[in-house]
Parts: structure tokens; sequence; C-alpha cells
């Protein structure tokens, strides 16, 4: 046994002053801590840097590009990103009568092949202008346009025209011109209207060209150039193309962003924001309360959308052509925030019966103190996460009901709607779907990045760790 | 137990009384005339036709008499198919509608549930990176797309294999379901896997798994005990109105793989202004979905026993 | 302690994905489980899909997709293309039409039209599917239904040359006094309200199809819903139908020209509207035929080198305008102006880009017959040529006539159709860059849409019109004050007689230079902006021969069809 030996000193004592341990970092609220930490976290940065470039291309686009984006170029449709400009300048359109010979002969049983094809004019994207020899006992002619060689197995393509009178040995297609190659294939037909086994096939390269009034209408040449038949200008430049009426893409995605990201952003942040409350309370209360609140919901949920958007409209008195963006986005919340008041109530349900509520309530804690502070930043994941999936959600609930004329008015365009008339052409003009689906992926991106940031930093238990 | 769930089951009854008496409302007071067709027709027949369909009589009246069948389970014929019953209809093309939305929230689920454990286990690393991109490409892209896209590649794969290896549309058997549900599937399975990554990084750092490790129990015990298992209760939460979403929304689905679904006749419905198809398929819908709720509610109580069923 | 985790989250991020591995393959075959569950439950309620290809010369077996399914097949309620095709298959009238679109004899042996009545003599070997023969009776009994007010038919207005028709509809004419009678069974005897010039291409309407009294009267207000619930005295006979998944037609053996019918079997076990699918359908050898293609869609057939065929659908297409006096579009100059500055062969190159559809011209589309020849042969339409300031010179008369300061707005009526609102939005466009005028899109689902037409709130409205029977009339008809579709109420009492007079002549010559008048009218007046003639491009496999396509009738129409083993 050790003796212990004690002196007078031991039984001093200790100064008050004395420190126990230093505080090294500044002592920070919950929601400085959080804001600190979001503003180091990479992720939330990237999304910050999205979201201001998805701003910039907003708002600051139109003063740099500068193009209308409800100008038609019925020139111009369709064409991809960087496609071929040139034009030549022509004479403006005018009508044409055809070529008509006589025809004595009798129908005959059957047909020979149209001698040979010949174009009346140049070709060009304005018209294409076929005249052919007639044949002998024909009945009447068919024209076909391919932008493939039909040779090998017979393929003549497009059905452009039957003609039932046989004197008329001409035909002019005007039908959607582009500068590419085709082969036009005339086939007589017999006095039963049945096509002859032989026929000619020409191949044409039509040449894109504009008049020189338009040309300066379009403002590609300045008014005191004189044009003269034959030179050569550039059409107007489309850097992401046009779509189905030749509206520049660039301009009609920069306006589009207005709708898309005014409507894919207020929309849900209310409807959110009324969930979490009702949600909350709900949950919280408890009770007969709850279970009433709860029923008012499953009833909400249950509701047509379809029907009660018209009614809306028609509540809110939107006339043709105005825009129902208004009584879109009240719609939207009023009819939408179920999901996120159930997930919300599920969540404070389970957190109302953790320790530290109980211990909080102990220590004295007031019930709106407990709700903001304990019960919604425990929420936050799962709102999180239902907030950016609202965002895309409702970019095409409103391209929806725009379609059906309850959104924007046109020509006013959305992401939305532009995605809904790009997946009609997804196949042959991809660009028209897949640039505006790009910049909604970008803005779902953007806000995925700061849920996660927003998750990470409002996490209390994730303090200690950084 | 028994009494909660025959009180929640009365409430059901009144919500949807509610929801059929909206409805009702609603159909009657947007303009447009569920008579009127392409062709105009005189006043005589116009008559014939609002005699017919009971439209000649007030208001409340045909409110009264509609509430009257329907509590004996009766709604009505159909407008645009004109000798169908509604009963018909839905008796024909839900449990088809079922069949899908029941395999795409199947699919939903487990997919979202695993995928969600995985990136909240590789968080931040490349797994979880890769399936953030491929979430935000599912909810992005409209499903239209998605289904024309997964369409045009099972022709693809046909073509490739010479043979029919896959149905591209139709229904009828096993083969016609599988791609159809899983697009459905799709958009929901992403929202589930962001919602259980979410919900599982939360539970991660909790003082229950703590202690559970404190216990000296295995890693995976815990992960499948106590993480999974807690985790997965939000998923539960959305999924009973999900199902009810997915079953009504299959729409686009049915529409372009030719599947003949209760969904169509819903949208159909409304454009056509079908009045007894619109109260038939909303008033049946809400009863789908009230009593989904009621499920989910009773499983949340054997799942997580803190939640009390009073 | 907070040091530790990552080691401890290291080696249960490990362990944890195995375990995850192992339910992923647990819950793949739970799928796979579940989903053979399923369609064995769902193969107790019985719906079977076909699974042979796009066509089997050996069984010949032809597979189809349509738009819809049939929303039900009384002949007397019919109004859609799908009921009045399927119909066309599976029933005959009096009349039909054969492969060249000429009226042919089809349950009548030969007839007589006078110019109080008509008589139809029926013959003896035609035969309902149950194999007993179609009466005369069975004639009468259907018109008799059809016009009965509790019938509730909107085609019943098809029957009113009958004699008494309109009055038994309507209720006050008992439904005895209808001018039909059956004199014996093979022998109908028809009185008409006043002369009639073609009660021929009427009697090929489905409206007028015998339906058989018995048979009717058992099915308890459900004839013609399902498979059972309707005889057939068609080429073929309806042996399934699964609601929205299947419909399958065979051979009627029973039909009196059955030895015409060459293919055995048509199986649709596909509905629906979106035509990329069915393009896919078609390309994957699932279906023989798709029925009309899109513009987007011609890309996609010329690289696989289809066989592309058009036809005309008979529907003509313009811009309507609202008469009524509070409408800025009842002033003349207004609707001149919009006239001088529509170019519809823009329209049609530019904006729908489908070959077929001709630029439109008139109300009357060119296939109608006139006297000898095409009746727009004979009487060609007024041509307008484009002339943009004469057009502002006609708005600024408009405006000086409404006291107006600026261009008036005009609310354009559309449907909810990808095509329709791409035209409105070219119109919008045009009017707006021409002559300043705000065109307001006024976008509108279905019923809505026809609810604003009938209520006349709208300034001008997109129209189509698809003819009930191949005379000038179902066209001529329209713009008659009192016709129901004339939802602007275009009123003109010169236009009224022409209508009049062109209803109940029995001359070629006078009804057609009366509808040549009403051609004229309506261009003078500008009762209307004709955009296109309407016209389909439609795909078929090379080994399907004989499929007829119409304007009026069953369309398409497979009775003549058949099968060649090598194209």
């Amino acid at each position: 046994m050790t003796e212990l030996s004690l002196t007078a000193a031991d039984f001093e004592r200790v100064s008050v002053e004395r420190k126990v341990q230093t505080i090294v970092r500044p002592s920070l609220s919950y929601w400085r801590d959080a804001w600190v930490r979001l503003a180091t976290n990479r992720r939330a940065l990237a999304s910050l840097y999205i979201v201001i470039a998805l701003l910039l291309f907003t708002v600051a686009g139109p003063w740099v590009w500068t193009v209308d984006p409800t100008a038609q170029d019925l020139a111009q449709l369709s064409t991809p990103p960087g496609a071929d400009r040139r034009a030549q300048i022509v004479e403006p359109y005018a009508p044409w009568n055809g070529v008509f010979t006589t025809v004595t002969e009798s129908l005959a049983n059957t047909v020979g092949a149209t001698a040979e094809i010949q174009l009346a004019q140049p070709a060009s994207t304005q018209a294409v202008r076929l005249v052919w020899a007639p044949v002998l006992g024909a009945s009447g002619y068919r024209v076909y346009r391919n932008v493939y060689d039909p040779a090998p197995d017979g393929a003549v393509g497009l059905p452009l025209a039957e003609i039932y009178d046989p004197r008329q040995v001409s035909y002019e297609d005007l039908l959607d011109l582009t500068p590419t190659r085709y082969w036009y294939s005339v086939i007589a037909t017999d006095r039963n209207g049945r096509e002859a086994e032989e026929y000619t096939t020409l191949a044409v390269d039509t040449i894109r060209v504009i008049t020189a009034a338009e040309a300066q209408i379009r403002g590609l040449v300045d008014l005191e150039t004189t044009l003269s038949l034959g030179d050569e200008v550039r059409v107007s430049f489309h850097p992401l193309g046009t779509d189905y009426l030749g509206r520049d893409m660039l301009a009609r995605l920069m306006y589009g962003a207005r709708v898309s990201l005014f409507i894919g952003i207020i929309a849900p942040f209310f409807f959110v924001l009324t969930g979490i409350l009702y949600g909350s309370a709900a949950g919280f209360i408890g009770g007969r309360v709850d279970q009433v609140l709860m029923r008012f919901a499953d009833f909400v949920v249950a509701l047509p959308f379809l029907l009660f958007m018209i009614l809306f409209k028609i509540a809110f008195g939107i006339g043709p052509g105005e825009s129902g963006v208004v009584p879109m986005l009240v719609a939207l919340v009023v009819l939408s925030w179920p999901a996120t008041a159930r997930l919300v109530r599920g969540q404070i349900l389970q957190i109302r019966e953790e320790a530290y509520i109980g211990a909080s309530q102990l220590l004295g804690a007031k019930t709106h103190y407990l709700i903001l502070r304990h019960m919604i930043p425990n929420t936050v994941g799962v709102v999180l996460v239902t907030l950016t999936f609202a965002v895309p959600t409702v970019i095409f609930v409103e391209a929806f009901l725009s379609f059906i004329g309850m959104g924007v008015a046109p020509p006013t365009p959305s992401w939305g709607s532009m995605c809904n008339e790009g997946i009609q052409t997804m196949l042959n003009h991809p660009h028209e779907l897949i640039l505006p689906a790009t910049l909604i992926s970008l803005t779902v991106l953007a806000f995925n990045l700061l849920g996660d940031g927003l998750r990470d930093a409002l996490d209390a238990r994730m303090r200690s760790r950084e | 137990m028994y009494a909660y769930t025959l009180k929640r089951l009365i409430q059901g009854v009144i919500t949807v009384w509610f929801i059929a008496t909206a409805t009702f409302v609603a159909m009657h007071s947007v303009p447009g005339d569920p008579l009127l067709n392409e062709r105009g027709v005189n006043e005589e027949i116009r008559r014939n036709l609002e005699e017919r369909y009971g439209l000649d009589r007030p208001i409340f009246d045909q409110y009264l008499i509609y509430m009257a069948n329907m509590a004996k389970g009766d709604f009505g014929i159909s407008f645009t198919q004109q000798n169908r019953s509604v009963n018909d209809i839905i008796r024909e093309h839900f449990p088809v509608s079922a069949t899908l939305g029941v395999l795409a929230i199947v699919f939903a689920g487990l997919g979202g549930v695993l995928w969600g454990a995985l990136t909240a286990l590789y968080r931040n690393r490349l797994p979880d990176v890769i399936v953030m991109f491929l979430v935000i490409l599912g909810i992005s892209v409209p499903s239209f797309v998605i289904a024309a896209l997964s369409q045009l590649a099972l022709v693809g794969l046909n073509d490739l294999v010479g043979f029919s290896v896959l149905p591209v549309a139709g229904w009828g058997s096993i083969l016609h379901m599988l791609i159809p549900s899983l697009v459905l599937g799709l958009g929901t399975m992403a929202f589930l896997t962001r919602l259980m990554r979410s919900s599982m990084l939360e539970i991660v750092s909790a003082d229950f798994i703590r202690t559970a490790y404190s216990k000296g129990l295995p890693p995976t015990r815990v992960f499948i005990k106590h993480q999974l298992r807690n985790a997965i209760l939000p998923v539960i939460t959305v999924l009973g109105p999900a199902i009810a979403a997915i079953t009504t929304g299959g729409f686009v689905v049915e529409l372009v793989f030719a599947i003949p679904g209760l969904g169509r006749f819903f949208v159909q419905a409304v454009q056509q202004l079908d009045y007894t198809v619109i109260m038939g398929t909303t008033v049946f819908y809400g009863a789908f979905l009230v009593f989904m709720v009621i499920a989910v509610d009773l499983i949340y109580g054997l799942v997580d026993p803190r939640v009390r069923l009073e | 302690m907070p040091n530790t985790m990552p080691d401890v989250s290291n080696s249960l991020t490990r362990t944890a994905s195995f375990q995850l591995v192992w339910l992923g393959i647990a819950a793949t075959l739970g799928f796979a489980l579940l989903m053979v569950l399923l369609s064995w439950a769902s193969a107790l309620t019985g719906s079977g899909s076909s699974t042979l290809s796009a066509i089997d010369a050996e069984s010949g077996t032809l597979t189809l997709q349509l738009s819809t399914e049939p929303p039900q097949l009384d002949s007397t309620r019919a109004t859609d293309s799908v009921s009045i095709m399927i119909l066309g298959h599976v029933m005959e009238g009096l009349l039909r039409f054969d492969a060249n679109n000429q009226l042919v004899p089809g349950v009548a042996e030969r007839w007589e039209i006078r110019e109080d009545g008509a008589t139809f003599w029926l013959r003896e070997d035609a035969r309902w599917s149950d194999g007993l023969p179609v009466t005369a009776h069975d004639f009468s009994f259907a018109w008799h239904t059809a016009l009965a007010p509790e019938t509730a038919s909107e085609y019943a207005f098809i029957l009113y040359p009958l004699k008494n028709a309109e009055a038994i509809n309507t209720g006050t004419l008992p439904s005895d006094a209808l001018g039909v009678r059956a004199v014996n069974d093979r022998m109908l005897e028809v009185e008409f309200e006043q002369p009639l010039a073609y009660f021929e291409e009427l009697v090929a309407f489905p409206t007028y199809n015998p339906i058989r009294e018995d048979f009717y009267r058992n099915r308890d207000g459900r004839y013609g819903a399902d498979v059972g619930d309707l005889l057939y005295n068609g080429p073929f006979e309806m042996t399934v139908w699964v609601h929205g998944a299947h419909l399958r037609l065979e051979k009627n053996t029973d039909y009196w020209d059955h030895e015409r019918v060459r293919l055995n079997v048509i199986d649709i076990p596909y509905f629906t509207t979106d035509t990329t699918a069915a393009l896919n359908l078609y390309k994957d050898g699932q279906i023989a035929i798709v029925d009309y293609l899109g513009a987007e869609q011609l890309d996609e057939v010329l690289q696989q080198r289809w066989e592309l065929l058009r036809f005309g659908d008979g529907s003509v297409w313009f811009l309507a305008f609202n008469f009524d006096s509070g409408r800025v579009t009842s002033n003349w100059h207004l609707r001149k102006a919009l006239q001088l500055v529509t170019d519809p062969s823009e329209l049609v190159n530019r904006i729908i880009k489908l070959p077929g559809n001709l630029p439109g011209e008139s109300l009357f589309p060119v296939w109608l017959q006139g006297i000898d020849g095409f009746f727009r042969q004979e009487y060609p339409a007024p041509q307008i040529a484009l002339d943009a300031d004469a057009a502002r010179e006609h708005l600024r008369l408009a405006m000086e006539e409404l006291g107006l300061d600026e261009p008036p707005s005009l609310a354009l009526l559309v449907d909810d159709t990808p095509g329709a609102g791409r035209q409105a939005e070219y119109f919008q466009n045009l009017y707006g860059t021409q002559l300043g005028i705000d065109i307001r899109i006024d976008r509108q689902i279905f019923k809505q849409r026809l609810a604003k037409m009938q209520n006349q709130d709208f300034d001008i409205a997109t129209y189509g019109w698809g003819p009930d029977f191949a005379d000038p009339l179902t066209f001529g008809e329209l713009f008659a004050s009192w016709n129901p579709n004339n939802n602007g109420r275009f009123s003109n009492q010169e236009y009224d007689q022409s209508v009049r007079l062109a209803q109940s002549s029995l001359d070629p010559r006078i009804r057609m230079d009366a509808f040549g008048r009403q051609q004229e009218i309506l261009s003078e007046e500008v009762a209307l902006i004709p955009n296109y003639e309407r016209g389909r491009v439609y795909i078929k496999d090379r080994r399907l021969q004989g499929v007829v396509r119409r304007a009026v009738g069953p369309d398409p129409d497979f009775t003549n069809a058949y099968i060649v083993e090598t194209p």
C-alpha cells in the first residue's frame, strides 16, 4: 500500500481564471455554419456557376444576340447548326403554266417509258420545273422524287403528283425544297391507270436561291448594294440552326428560358413550401387534426388535374392569346403540394419520437422552435430531392398545358414546348429536341448539385467532420 | 388496430364522396358539351340526345341520381362508347393498367432502394456521380422520348437478331410487359434513388447506428437491419401515391406501346368531356388512391415501431 | 471517434456492396417471378395477342394497326371513320363501293329510282351470319330505329330524304308514317320527301345498313357493343373483340359473294394513334400497312426504300369566319384583305410538307364529279392573285368602316393537334407581317373547341370538312344559313336559294350550275379562305395487293385485297 502524502499546498483553491480548454474556432450559429460550409462545397459552387451562366443566357443573352425569336424564315426550315449558307440571287418567283401537248392517239393498254426528262429552268430551292416528252397512249403521269438513287430496286420515293390529263407533260415541284440532290422519276400510266414497267429518272442538284428584294429585307446586304442575278450572298446566320418554321433556335432558347425557369423554379418553390408547412403541422399536431389534414391532401391528389386546370383558366378569365402563366402557377401550387406534405409529415412523425426532441422539450423549447430548429432541418434531405425533381416535371407540365392552349400563348417559346415540337422531328432534325432538352438537363443538374450541397451544409451531424 | 383500420375506411369513403362531388361540379362548370361532335346536329336531334343521357333534368337532380347510382356501384353508360357501361370499361382496362403499374412500381421501388443505397455508400465518388448523371438524364428527357427511343431500340434489336426477341408493341403475353413497365417505372426509380440516397445519409450518422456498432454487431448486419430498414421509410411514404400516379399516368406508355390500359380512356374522357367516364374513372382512382394510402400507413406502423397508429 | 469513421465506412462499403449485389440479384429474380405471376393472372382474363407477322400467305392472314377501336358498331349510331371502316367489312347495305369506287349492287340485286321514290329488289342469297336471309324488313327496321327519337342517332339527318323522316325524328309524327315499306321479304319500297338526285350515294352510308329486329331486341341496348352483340351480313365477320386490345375479322362464308373475298383473316392487335409506333411496328414486320404518315417520317421511309403511296382523303380544310355583326370579321374588306395575302401553296409546300395535299382553291374539292367529268374542270375555281398592296388598301377601308385606328386583333380558334399549332403560328406570322393584324391563337381541346365554334366565340377558325356522300351537295350545304355546321353563320339569300335548287333538282346541269354559282359566291363574299385538300401518304407491304383507299365510304378497304407470294 503506497502512502499518500499530502501537503498544505494541495489544499489551496484552484484559480478560477485558469483556462481548462481553448476554443480554437469562433462560435458559429447553426445557419452561419451551414452557410460557411455551403460556400466551400465544390458541388454547390459548380451549381452556382451553372445558375449564373443560365441567368446570363436568359437576361443578357438577348442583348448580345438580338435576333427576333418569332421571325419566320420559310427558306430555312429546320436547318441544323452549321449548314451551308450560300445562296444565289434569282428573279422573283413567277407562276408557270406548264407545258401541254395535243394528244391524238387513243389510250393504250400498256405504255412505255417516259423519254427524257428536262429541266425547264435551272433547279433551285424556289422551284424545280420538269418537262418530258409525251408517251404514246398514256392516260397520265405520276411524278416521284427521292433523295436516294432509285436505280438499285426502283424505290422512286415520294409520290409528288398524279397527273390525269395526258396532255400535261410538265410538273412544277415546290414541296419543301432544300439544296441537295433529288432524283425525279416520271412514270406514264396506261388506260387502266396502271403504271408503266419502265420509266426514266433524272438526277437534279438544287441550289439555294434568294431574290434580291428578299435579301435586302432580311438584311443580308446593305441597302446601297445593288444585286444582280447570279450574285452570291449568304443567308442569315443561325448558330444553333432553326426550327420547323425557320425561327432562330438560339433566340428562342434565350426567350424560352424566361418562361421555363420562371415557372420551373417558382412553382416548385411555392408548392414545396406549402407542403412543408402543411405536412409539418399535420405531423407535429397529430391526432384528429392530422387525420383531417391528410384526408384533405388525399382529396386534392385525386382530383383530375386537367379538368381543374381548365377551371382555373376560366376562373382567371384568360382569353385567347393571353398568357396563362399566372393561373397555371396558382393551379400548380394548389394541386401539387400534397406529395411533399405527405413526405414531410412522414418524416416529422418519425423525428417526433427521437430522443433529442424529448430532450429539447424538457429543456423548455417552444413548439415553433422545435419545428424550425429540429424538425424541418432534419427533413431537408428528402425535401430537396422533391424540389429538384419538381423542376423538370413542372417544365414539362407547362409545355403540355401550353400545347392544349392553357399555358403561354404562341409564339412565345418555352423550353418545354420546344421539346414537345422537337419530339416530332426527333429523328430527322435532332437539334430541335436536343438543344432545349440539354438546357433543361443543365437546370436540373444545377438544382441537384445545389440540393446535395445544401443537404451537406444543413446536416448538423456533419459539423464535426470538417 | 382493427378499430383504426375501420375508422380509416370510413374516412376513406367520405373522402371519395368529396372527390366525386368536386369532380361533378368541376365537370359541369367547364365550358364544352359532351354531346357536341364534329358534325353539328339540329335542335331536335340534340333534344333526343339530352333526353337519352338525362341531361335535360336540373343539375341537382342529375347529381342526386348519379350519386344514388354510384352508391349502387353503377357508373352509367359512356357518352363516346355509347353502348358500353363505364363499369365494363373499368373492369376490362384497369387490370391492364394495374399490371403495368405494379410491375413499374416494383421495378422502381427495388431499383430505387438498391441504387440509392449504393450511391449513399459511394457518396461523392465515381459510382455516385455516374448514377446522378443518369438520374438527371432520366428525368430531364420527356417520357415520350424515352418510350419512343426504347421502342426504336427494340426494333433495332429484333432486326439485329433476325427474329422477334421482344414485341415492339401490343399486349397479351409476358414479353409485352417487360419494356413498357421498365419505361413507366424509370422516372419514379430515379426519384426514389435520390430519395433513398438522401435518407441513407441521414441515417448513417444517427445515434442508433453508432450504438449498433458499439454493441459489436457485424457491419453488414448493421447495414441491412438498421440502416436500410430505417432509410426505406420515406420511400414507403411516397410509394402509395406513386402507385396511383403511375397507374393513372401511364398514358404516354400506353399510347406508344399500344397497350389497352385505363390511362388512355381517362385522358380521352377529359378531352371528350365524357361525363360518365370522367366520373367513373376519377371516383375509381380516388378510391384506389385512398385505399393505397391507408395500406401504406398500415405498413408504416408495421415497419416502424415508433409510429403509433391511434 | 470521428477519425475512425473512414476506416469503418470503407470496410462497410465493400461488404455492404456485396450485400447490395445479392439483394439486386434477388430483386431481379423477384421481379421476373412477379411478371410470370401477373401474366398468368392476366391470361385468365383472356386478352390474347397474335404472334403472326404482318402477312401470312399460307393462312391468308393480314395483321393491321388502327388508331383506335370502334367506339361501338351499332350502325344507327356510328359516326366515326373507324366504325365506318369496320362496318364496311362486316356489314353490307343495299349498295356498296367496288374496287374502283363505283357503286355496285350489294344486298339489292337491282333497283329503280323515281322522282317520288325508289324500289329495291333484294337478292335471294344474302344471309346473316346465323344463316337466316337478309330481308326488306331488316332495312325497314333499321331505318325506323335510326329515326326513333329515343335512339338519339346523330346521323339521323342522313335519312331525312325519306318521307316524313324529319317529323318522326323530332317526335311530331308516329314512327309508322315513315316512307319506307317492306312489300315482301325481297322488295323494299321507298317514298321521298322531295325529288332526290343522289339517293344511291346515300344508301351506301352505314346508317342505311340492315339490322334484324329480333336480334336487336334481344340485346337489351347492347347491340353492337361486343363481338356477340352483332349479326353480320358482310364479307367478313368479327370473331374476337377484346376492347382496346384486339379485333379479329374472319371471312364470312355465308356472305353471298364470298368468292370475291380472298383474305381469310384480318387481325388487328394494335390500337394506337401514335404514328411513330405504327412505323416501328411496320419496320419490325408486324403490320402490313401504315395508313397514314407524318411529314417527319418520310425521311425514314425513303431511307428504308419502302414503297410510298398516296391518296386524297376527300376532306377540305379552310379558315372559317365569324359573321356575327358584333365581330370585325363580318366586314367584307377585312376578309378580302386576309384573302389577298393568303398563299395556300406556301402553306402546303412549306408548312404541311406532305405530298398529296393540294393547295386549297375552293370549298369544292377536285375529286367531285360534275356533269361529264370532274366538277372543278367544268367549273374552275375563281383565281385569287396574291396582292399585298391591294390587301393593305382593303384593310384601310375596313378600318375606316369599322372606325378603328389600328389594325384589329383577331382570335384564331384551332384544335390541339401538332399540325394545327404550326399552321396557326404560320398564319399569325403571315397576317402580322403582311397586314399588321395581331392574331391571338386560341388553342382548345376537342369539346371546348366545338363549344366555342357552336357559341360563335371566335373570329377565325380552322375547319375541316369531310364528305358524307360523293355529291357536291355535301360541301355546298355547309354554308347554307340553316346548316348547324355553318358555325360562323354565313348567310346569303342567293346562296341559300342555290342550295335549295341543288337539293331538289334532278337535272345534273341545273344542279352543277348551282354549285358553280355557290363556288363563286363563296369566293366573292370571302365566306372562307381555302387552305388545302388533305392528302395522305401511306406505306404498305409489297405482297399485299388490292387495297382500296377512298374519300367516301369505308377506308381503307381490304375486301378486295389479296396476298401475292413474290411482289
